[in-house]
Parts: C-alpha cells; structure tokens; sequence
C-alpha cells in the first residue's frame, strides 16, 4: 500500500520532469515539415550572433571563476588560519546575494557606477564587462565560499601553512602551491556550478546591455519558433554537463581520499 | 596599556588578509544595495523622504506585489508538497536504493535549469503550439486555451457535447506557477532529503512499540520534528520565485504585471516617471525576500536540534 504511493508520486512527479525535456527537444527536430531533423540546431549555429554571445558568455564565466577563486580562496584560508571569529561575518555576507535578488544589485550598479559618478565604469564597454564579471561573482559567491570553506575543513591548515612556512614559502607559496591544490576538488565543484549560473543569465546582461547568450536567446524567443527550443536543449546539455563534472570531482576526490590513507 | 609597535602591526597584517574581500563586498554588493535603500528614502533634490515608499501604494503597483506574493506562495506551496511527496516516496516509501542517487542528480540540474530556456521548454511543451496543447486538441478535443472540450462520439452517451472548464494559457500566474515548479520541486527534494534521512528508525520503533498506526507516528512524532524544516523550506523557496525575473520575462514578456518585471521595466525605461520610486520598489522586493530568509534561518536552526 504504502509502496504503491510511493511509486505512484514518484511516477507522477518524474512526468511532470520528463514531458517538458521532451517537448523541448520534439519541438527542437521539428523545423522541417515531414519528419524529424536537426536543421533547427543547424540554424542555430550557423548563426553569427550565436557563435558571438556563447563565447562572450563562456569568457565572462572563465573571468568570473577566476575572479571567485581569487576573492574566496585567500579569504577562506586567512579566516580559517587566523581571524575565526570573523566567520559568521563573512558567511553572512556571502549568503547576501541569496537575499537580495539579482536585479537589485544590477539596479545598484547602474546608478553607483554611472557616467556622472566617482567611478564611471558603465561609461566604457571594458568597464561594463568588468562590473559584469563582478556581479556574476557576486551571484557566484555563496556556492563558491560555501564549496572551498568545506574543503578547507578536510585539510589541516595551520599544520601545511607552518611546514611551508618552515621550509622558507611566502604566502603567495603557500596558497598557491599549497592551500590551492588541496581543495581543488572543492574549488572545481564551485567553478563548474559558476559556469553553470552564468553562461544562460539573462537579468544582469539585458540590464548592462551586454552581448552575452542569455539576451540573445531572449531575443531569439521572440521572433523564431524552433530555434528556442533548439538553444533551451543546448542549454540543458551544458547544466546537466557542468552537474556530471562536480559529481566525477566529488567521486574522484573521494577515491583519492580512500586511496591515500 | 599601550600595544607595541609589533604588535599593533601584527593586528594590522591580520585584517590585511582580508581586505580584498570587504573592498570587493563593499563595492559589488553592500554599497549597490545601501545606495538603493537610501535612495528609496531621497527625494528628487536629494532631502529625506518618505514619499517614495509611500508612493507605492498606487494600485498597479501594489496589484504587482501582490501578483508576484501570490505566484511565489503557490510554487512554494506545490513545490514543497510535490518535493516532499517525491523526497519521502524514495527516502521511506521502500522504493529501491538505487533510485536516490540519480534522482538528487537529477535535481541538481533541474534546480539550475532556469531562466529563459526553461521558458523555452514550457512554450514547446504546453504553450499555443505545444506538445501536449496540440495533442490534447487532436486527440481528445480539449482546446486549452478557450476552456472547451469537445467531448469525442464515444463519451457522448455520459457528457454533453461540449464541457466547459477553466481556460489555461502558459501567458498567464497558473503557467508561470507551472513553469516555476520545475526548479521549486527538485529544490525542495535537494534540501528536504537530509532531513527525511535523519528521522531515526528508532522513533518509528518506539511509536509501534507504544501501539501507534502509521497515521498517528506521522501526525504526532514525524510531522512535528520536520515541521520547522518543511515551513523553512518553503520560505526559501518563497524567495526563490519571488526574485526571479528571466524565466517570467521569457516565458510573458512585458505583458505580466508582478515586481520583478515591473522593476525591470522601470530599470530600462523609468515607465513609473519617477527614479526614487524604483529604489522604493527594489526597496520593496528586499524587504520581502529577506523576511522569507530570515523564516527560513530561523526555522533552520530550531529544525537542527531534532535532525542531527
């Protein structure tokens, strides 16, 4: 009795997953009128403006992993090392972005940092990316401090920081020849899941004005029938290969974990 | 007793280490948000006020609110359900173990599958020219968009010939309240399967034991411990669609009135006519989405002294 329920809200519930993935990729073979094809995904491709956007998206993510490895990193370290009473303040913080909803923080930008203010970075193209990659750090944060601070907590840090430190490392050594590839597992985790949030992001970009693919596929929605269907399969490919890739690190660092000990 | 020179910059060295953070918070996230708030207390020349907030009482603006708070509260209260429902088939329905680990995979992709291809998704599946919206329409005469079934020859002998029901466009709160469950529901299954995994077989135990029927360990034992958790997981998932803003704009355009669109509207183009009014809406949406997350902190922290 009890089994049949479950299997009965399993079942009903994974319908509800799996009809949308599947209209999705009919309505994505669907271009032509007799018989299935890819010509929507063809379309899609070929398309000068795609290629654009995807690798504008794809840069502005490597920046911002980049930049959030740069900020969290030495910071998780620092506090772990020697200001733990600082922690609830800083996970406070990177918590933030959760509260505060994107478009907030895009609308906070545009006015701070307008042409007319003391730091005119929505002035220039090169500013507007700059204030793009940091929003998308921001946005990033609390997966990345939460990722890299649980893997802070695997490693004794004070115990490698000393015996770098004895061995003569400064602390650019350390950190980057020591801390850095004890959690890259945990930074890997963040930076995929970054990747993941930022290549389709849609409210800041729209809002910057940036070429990035979120906008365009918006774009795309409104004046193509099969193309958004082809992008929207796209998309889901590259989620669902960004969760496939934390789950190999997981794994992964788990066997070498066993392995060593 | 004064500190030497040492070890005052000692002291200094130490929060040296994490300067860069506080300098990139402050820049990128704590000013943007303070000068919001503060301008949403500023008039035009500057001066304190309070008209801006106050100007938010105008009915299209409170209508959006309260269009938003209602799509929000419905895709938390379906996703909570249908997520635990799901969470508890698998965790304690005596389903096989071998299902658990892809399911929770599975919601991890699909709660970050949001925004304007989930939007994609849902026009090709149940929109005007949808998957199903057709195949209903052919096969079985249900024509969504008008509410009208055309009941086939078979069925005649039992209904009329034509049944009436509420009219369902994707254009609309039910859609959007459809299409948000797809991030809402593997969320809640993500947050909530912790919690089902850490009710002890034991309690279960000591309720048989004491003769208590299923019904009464889940009312009187199991429901009261994960109480807290359910109600804070459906503050977070509250917030969760309250604050987004892509999938509703992909899926309705500009044509839905709630806050997030609203505020993107007058982001890009001031369609109030009033610049401090928008802070006072971004002021507004703040306010909402930090009141579900402190529910959800709080209620967090009671649930934790049961679920350990």
């Amino acid at each position: 009795m009890t089994r049949a329920l479950a299997w009965a809200a399993f079942l009903l519930g994974a319908l509800y997953f799996v009809l949308p993935l599947v209209g999705m990729a009919e309505f994505s073979l669907s271009m032509r009128r007799e018989g299935y094809s890819l010509d929507a995904y063809a379309s899609v491709l070929a398309e000068a403006e795609f290629q654009r956007t995807f690798a504008f998206s794809v840069a502005m993510a490597l920046v911002t992993i980049a930049t959030g490895v740069l900020v969290v990193v030495p910071t998780a370290f620092w506090v772990r090392l020697r200001m733990p009473e600082l922690r609830p303040v800083i996970e406070f913080v990177t918590l933030l972005p959760l509260v505060i909803p994107a478009i907030v923080i895009v609308f906070g930008y545009i006015r701070l940092y307008n042409t007319g203010s003391w730091l005119p970075l929505t002035g220039t193209a090169a500013g507007t990316n700059l204030l793009l990659a940091m929003g998308y750090t921001v946005l990033a944060l609390p997966y990345m401090y939460r990722a890299v601070d649980t893997g802070l907590r695997t490693i004794d840090v004070a115990t490698l920081t000393e015996a770098a430190q004895s061995l003569g490392a400064g602390w650019g050594t350390i950190l980057g020849r020591v801390i850095l590839p004890n959690v890259l597992g945990a930074v890997l985790s963040g930076a995929f899941l970054t990747f993941a949030i930022v290549i389709g992001e849609f409210t800041m970009a729209a809002l910057l004005d940036r070429p990035a693919f979120g906008p365009f596929m918006q774009r795309l929605g409104q004046d193509r029938a099969y193309e958004p269907s082809a992008l929207a399969v796209i998309a889901f490919a590259i989620t669902w290969g960004c969760m496939g890739l934390i789950a190999l690190v997981t794994r992964t660092q788990r066997h070498l974990r066993t392995g060593a000990r | 007793m004064p500190a030497t020179p040492d070890r005052s910059a000692r002291a200094l060295s130490r929060w040296l280490g994490v300067l860069p953070f506080f300098a990139f918070a402050t820049l990128f996230l704590l000013l943007p948000a303070l000068y919001i708030v503060v301008g949403a207390f500023r008039d035009g020349a500057g001066g304190f006020t309070f008209d801006n907030v106050l100007g938010l009482r105008q009915p299209s603006i409170l209508n959006a609110y309260w269009v938003s708070i209602k799509v929000s509260f419905w895709s938390a209260l379906l996703g909570c359900q249908i997520g635990f429902a799901m969470a508890a088939a698998v965790v304690l329905g005596g389903l096989p173990r071998s299902l658990r680990q892809p399911l929770l995979t599975f919601s991890g992709v699909a709660s970050n599958f949001a925004g304007v291809p989930l939007a994609f998704a849902f026009i090709a599946t149940i929109g005007p020219a949808g998957l199903i919206t057709l195949w209903l329409r052919s096969d079985l005469g249900i024509v969504l968009q008008a509410g009208v079934w055309n009941v086939p020859e078979q069925l005649l002998w039992l209904l009329p010939g034509q049944v009436r029901f509420p009219r369902f466009t994707i254009l609309s709160t039910t859609g959007l309240v459809l299409t948000y469950l797809f991030f809402q529901i593997p969320l809640m299954i993500l947050i909530i399967t912790p919690a089902l995994e850490g009710l002890r077989r034991e309690w279960r135990e000591a309720a048989a034991v004491l003769g208590a029927t299923g019904a009464q360990y889940w009312r009187m034992v199991a429901l009261p411990i994960l109480l807290p958790s359910l109600l804070g997981c459906m503050a977070l998932l509250f917030a969760n669609a309250f604050g987004a803003v892509a999938t509703a704009i992909a899926l309705t355009g500009p044509a839905l009135n709630i806050a997030p669109i609203l505020l993107y509207a007058q982001i890009r183009g001031d369609v109030l006519g009033n610049p401090n009014l928008g802070y006072a809406l971004a002021l507004g949406m703040i306010l909402v989405t930090a009141a579900a997350n402190a529910v959800y902190i709080t209620l967090r922290a009671r649930s934790e002294r049961w679920l350990r």
